[in-house]
């Protein structure tokens, strides 16, 4: 049993699918019972593997080998570490909550919905775990599919252009990562004459700097759109506003981690010169850097709720990017703790425009104003959100931000002094939005006597808001359990460094207690 | 009872007033929220004088008491420092803090509407902001001051919008939290360098690297521990509201008056000169920094004080006079009287916190009313409130005997008197402490005295507070008068108890790598400032009653030019808000929004523009060139055929006839040809 226990939380989303397929569609009520059961259901199979986690052991664990197609090298090897282990529980934790929260709002197709949900967390979880090159491309190419319709079929007016565009721009970054990912596995076999996609041994293949660069290039293509970085980020608001909440929450939550997850376990420890290459690190972190800063300026002339709060992400996740290529212990710690967090501070800024979108079916700003005297809780609930989002110190936010700029600061001064604009401009946008939603005086008729939260959103908030307060009180578990792979990553990619980026400035001893 | 082990408790007590008042506030009795928010910062100004008592007992002035860790690579604990600089803090905020709830008590029990307007809401906020600004204080590394200092920033955001209802409220806490944080942004820069350069945040670690003598005085130029200094210096003149980052202040007004008087006057404000304080070690390296402090916080005095002497609102007068008096405080530390500081600092915090609620009093007896031109003549009216106004405005203009004369007379001495100091910087504060005088006589003239201003309906209703209202204003009157007997200059004798604050808190500010300066002035010199100071101040008192008591309206000098210019405030807000919030900010953001709409995603819709287009040629093409070659291979065999078509019609007769023909042809061709 628990030796299959990864395989386990991999599949349990694909077998609830099975059986929901059974269930008639007019069901309704039976699919959503059987959807939440086997999401939860999801969530409890995968905490085994937090209580299991040996956070003192380097490599993989809950390590699974089997041949798949041995004629291609292609195997089925699934393992995780720190850093896998967090985006595993993330995706497992917010896909509940994002099943949770759509009883109400969805309401046509519902089985066909659950199903997509379904499909999509298997892939999530796939593209997490894999490691195998290939496995891990077909679970990345998977996830399109599911997030695909369920933007172009529950989404909002646009979301034919929204989904096409979502599609189109993602798949062709897979692509072109294909063809990265081939050509490493025909290097590796050139110099080894083994034909393998197994991650463990492709690291072991010397190649020529261009090559390597060549490859960067090709992973960066699939990686960059997905994150999305600037540029490339222009999919986002498009998917994020039409798709229902539950979609941009499991979009923003969990599907733009795989990008900078592709960059901490493929491109960083396989190409590692390339990485520490000076002209790649100085492109990926202006672009990160041009991406905080504009996305933060962007977000606050949104006049769409949602909008702004994509284009927030566009920001945070510039956050994530640059902690990835200051390539130091403090940046990439900072980086997948920021995933996490983005994860939830954003998943529940969807969820809020979710709630009042439901009510009032309109996602303009200037329609609202006042509404804290009409719905207090849910003012509660967004206040908290925008600072948790706001990297307020003891909520989530700031552990991961601070402990990013730190990791740039020390990699480079200007890096750490342009980030750190960005908490200005992000506190910025989002008290402004609160401003002109929240407070004020009740301007607008239709928004006068809308119902407060209800049990079910309190349902959705609470653990969110508890997980916020656990890590920016208490981050040290998180700490511990990406010491180790990080410190891994990093050994790596410093050890290939062709010449030092930086100089230290000299510092004195002193007794660390 | 071992008090010292248990000074954690001390920012937790009011916490869990906030979790209280928070979580079950709507349940509750008025009575009960006016029992236990101020109670839970009783018990921890009472916890903090056992502490205090305990501490003063020690070898060694210092206790630190860790929790458990929190963001371990940085040496940043949940770990409390007390040693004597922290010890005022935590006296001076849970005691003013607690007078503060009291009267507020009565001074919020008149709110209507649901849950009495928000009542518990209030002192939720308020307990909150006690706990955020007692781990500011007490805490013993820099991140976890840190969370203190972004946490008391919240609760100023929340209760500067208390009122949320009025757009002007909200406004105004944007203002200052994002103005808050432009300082943050410098303030963390700083405290990683300060990690880069002594490999720790915690400040027991900081100082030992800073006096261990690695580094020495940065005195021939501008270093990096220069630099650092003055990141964390801009951080400081975000929350203590200094030049260019003052702004937010004033506007902070917006919130209840208690608020003003806890955050805005006593405590929050003063963040920012104790972050100083403590960093004193880092400071006293850097002359150059400690010179730009010096002159940022007299520039502040005199700027903001000239705002003041024109301001019509009550509180708004106080609030510029606040943003003044901080200067003094930067003043203090720039010429690296860190003690002196920290007086002016405890000083300031019984009379400012005084004059916030005895204005609150006004306000309160005015039914509302803040625009002094409608006030005039309460002296009679509202006695209690007048009696401790006229003392605090007493104190604050620097009349000998009470506690603004001393603190301030001290930071002028130090001005003069010290190497980083000098008598320009000296004359400023000279200007400020007359201008201080007269902006502060004004108010108490154009309150208190002269004819009645007011309307008919409020004359009527004019009363005296509360005694929950009074009583605390009492106190804060007596701790005005006598605060200051705990810094007497040596001039007037030396010993123990006139120079009590100087020798409590001399260890935290002695410093290995810089010897404290010397002064070479005689008593003279300093009797003789101090005579001049005191002249100046009882002039500023003599000109406001003057200008506002004896003359009439229509003889007061008109305002010119310049007093426009100071009641528009330097046109210093216009400024910004064009340069930074519309031009910087809503501006940029429009052009990055469009940027973005037309260039960037027009890249990508043109992108699939340009698909759709090749893929439209690619149509045209095959339909045309590709198939239209087959069809045209087609046509071509089929026009060659053509020809071929009318030969071949299948019909027996016409092959004879073309036979026959073809016979008679070849037949005539052959005769033919001979």
């Amino acid at each position: 049993m628990s030796e299959h226990l990864l395989s386990i939380v991999l599949f349990t989303p694909l077998a609830g699918l099975l059986v929901l397929l059974f269930i008639p569609g007019t069901q309704k009520n039976l699919i959503r019972w059987w959807a939440n059961i086997t999401a939860a259901a999801g969530f409890l199979v995968s905490l085994p593997l937090v209580f299991g986690f040996d956070k003192s052991r380097d490599g993989y664990q809950f390590v699974e080998k089997l041949d798949w197609i041995p004629a291609l090298g292609v195997q089925y090897i699934i393992g995780i570490d720190g850093i896998s282990l967090l985006l595993v529980m993330l995706t497992t934790i917010m896909g509940f909550l994002a099943i949770f929260s759509s009883w109400d709002a969805i309401d046509h197709r519902v089985k066909e919905y659950y199903a997509m949900f379904l499909l999509q967390q298997t892939g999530m979880i796939g593209v997490f775990i894999s490691l195998d090159f290939l496995l891990f491309y077909v679970f990345w190419e998977l996830v399109l599919v599911p997030m695909y319709f369920i933007i172009g079929v529950w989404g909002g007016p646009r979301k034919l252009y929204a989904a096409i565009k979502f599609f189109l721009y993602t798949l062709a970054g897979g692509v072109l990562m294909l063809l990265g990912i081939l050509t490493l596995y025909f290097q590796h076999a050139a110099q080894t004459g083994v034909y393998t996609f197994e991650i463990a041994a492709l690291m072991n293949t010397p190649m020529q700097l261009w090559v390597e660069r060549l490859v960067f290039w090709s992973f960066f293509a699939g990686f960059a759109i997905k994150v999305p970085m600037f540029p490339f980020h222009t999919w986002l608001p498009d998917a994020h506003t039409e798709a229902p909440t539950a979609g941009s929450v499991i979009l923003a939550a969990v599907l733009l981690k795989m990008g900078t997850y592709g960059f901490i376990r493929f491109s960083l420890p396989l190409l590692p010169q390339a990485s520490s290459d000076a002209v790649i690190v100085n492109v990926l972190v202006a672009l990160s850097l041009i991406g905080i800063i504009y996305g933060a300026l962007v977000s606050l002339m949104q006049r769409d709720w949602k909008r702004l709060v994509a284009y927030s992400s566009v920001s945070h996740l510039g956050f994530c990017t640059l902690g990835i290529f200051a390539l130091n212990q403090s940046g990439l710690t900072g980086s997948v703790i920021q995933q996490v967090n983005h994860g939830i501070s954003t998943g529940m800024l969807f969820l809020i425009v979710g709630v009042i979108y439901e009510r009032r079916h309109t996602r303009e700003i200037k329609d609202y104003g006042g509404l804290a005297h009409v719905m207090p809780n849910y003012a509660i609930v967004f206040a908290f959100a925008m600072l948790s989002s706001a990297g307020l110190p003891l909520l989530n936010g700031f552990i991961g931000e601070f402990t990013i700029l730190q990791g740039a600061f020390q990699a480079n001064y200007l890096w750490g002094a342009f980030a750190v604009t960005g908490i200005i401009f992000g506190a910025a946008y989002l008290l402004w939005l609160y401003q002109r939603t929240m407070l004020g005086e009740v301007t607008n008729e239709k928004n006068k006597g809308l119902p407060d939260l209800n049990w079910r959103e309190w349902a959705v908030f609470v653990p969110l808001m508890i997980w916020a307060v656990s890590i920016g009180v208490y981050p040290k578990p998180y700490f511990d359990i990406l010491e180790k792979p990080v410190a891994q990553i990093v050994e790596r990619v410093n050890s290939h460094r062709t010449a030092p980026v930086l100089a230290e400035i000299p510092r004195p001893e002193i007794d660390p207690r | 009872m071992n008090f010292l082990d248990l000074i954690w408790l001390i920012p937790f007590l009011p916490l869990i007033g906030a979790g209280i008042m928070l979580l079950f506030g709507r349940r509750l009795s008025k009575t009960a929220i006016g029992i236990i928010s101020p109670g839970s910062v009783l018990l921890a100004f009472l916890l903090s004088l056992g502490a205090v008592i305990q501490l003063a007992g020690l070898e060694k002035r210092e206790h630190q008491v860790v929790l458990g860790p929190w963001i371990e690579f940085l040496h940043a604990d949940w770990g409390y420092l007390l040693d004597p600089l922290s010890s005022v803090m935590i006296l001076v905020v849970t005691f003013v803090g607690f007078l503060i709830h009291v009267y507020a008590v009565g001074y919020m029990g008149h709110e209507h509407g649901p849950n009495h307007g928000g009542f518990y809401r209030f002192f939720g906020y308020l307990n909150l902001f006690v706990f955020f600004m007692l781990t500011l204080v007490l805490a013993n590394n820099f991140a976890l001051l840190f969370v203190g200092w972004e946490g008391v920033g919240l609760c100023s955001y929340l209760l500067i919008g208390f009122y949320f209802h009025k757009k002007s409220a909200g406004d105004a806490g944007n203002k200052a939290f994002i103005v808050n944080r432009i300082g943050d942004a410098a303030f963390i820069l700083g405290m990683f360098l300060v990690f880069q350069l002594t490999g720790s945040l915690r400040f027991t670690d900081m100082n030992a690297a800073l006096d261990g003598g690695q580094f020495s005085p940065e005195v021939a130029g501008f270093g990096i521990l220069s630099v650092t200094a003055l990141l964390l210096f801009i951080g400081a003149t975000g929350k203590s509201a200094q030049a260019p980052l003052y702004v937010w202040l004033p506007d902070a007004m917006e919130g209840p008056t208690p608020v003003s008087a806890l955050i805005h006057a006593a405590t929050m404000v003063t963040a920012g000169v104790y972050m100083v304080a403590r960093a004193s070690a880092l400071f006293v390296l850097t002359p150059d920094t400690s010179m730009i402090i010096a002159a940022v916080g007299a520039f502040t005095a005199i700027f903001a004080a000239s705002i003041g002497l024109v301001q019509n609102d009550i509180k708004r007068v106080l609030a510029y006079s606040t943003v003044s008096q901080l200067g003094f405080m930067f003043l203090a530390a720039g010429v690296g009287a860190y003690w002196v500081a920290i007086f002016h600092l405890y000083t300031h915090a019984f009379f400012k916190a005084l004059l916030f609620l005895g204005s609150g009093s006004v306000i309160h007896a005015m039914g509302g009313e803040q625009d002094m031109r409608r006030m005039g003549g309460l002296k009679d009216k509202i006695p209690i409130t007048f009696r401790v106004m006229f003392v605090g405005s007493l104190a604050i203009a620097g009349i000998p005997g009470l506690a603004g004369f001393f603190s301030k007379d001290e930071i002028l001495w130090q001005t003069w008197s010290s190497p980083i100091g000098s008598k320009a910087l000296f004359l400023v504060g000279l200007i400020t402490a007359a201008m201080t005088a007269f902006y502060m006589w004004r108010l108490v003239f154009m309150t208190f005295y002269g004819e009645p201003r007011m309307d008919e309906h409020t004359k009527a209703h004019i009363h005296e507070s509360p005694p929950v209202m009074t009583y605390p204003l009492i106190v804060l009157a007596a701790g005005s008068v006598a605060a200051g007997w705990i810094g007497i200059p040596r001039l007037f004798g030396e010993n123990n108890l006139f120079q009590a604050l100087e020798h409590w808190l001399a260890p935290v500010f002695a410093h290995g790598a810089v010897p404290a300066a010397v002064h070479h002035h005689s008593h003279a010199v300093e009797a003789l400032l101090m005579a001049i100071s005191v002249a100046v101040a009882l002039g500023g008192i003599f000109f406001a009653r003057h200008v506002y008591l004896r003359l009439k309206e229509e003889q007061r000098p008109a305002g010119g030019a310049l007093y426009k210019v100071l009641l528009n405030k330097w046109y210093v807000d216009e400024l910004y808000s064009f340069l930074f919030v519309n031009g910087l900010s809503k501006g940029g953001g429009t052009v990055m929004a469009e940027f973005d709409r037309r260039f960037v995603d027009g890249g990508v819709n043109g992108t699939a523009w340009l698909t759709r287009m090749v893929s439209n040629i690619s149509i045209w093409y095959d339909t045309w060139i590709v198939d239209g070659l087959v069809n045209l291979t087609a046509f071509f065999v089929r026009a060659l055929s053509f020809p071929v078509r009318f030969l071949q019609t299948g019909w027996v007769q016409s092959y004879a006839l073309v036979f026959v023909a073809g016979v008679l042809l070849a037949a005539g061709y052959y005769w033919l040809g001979r």
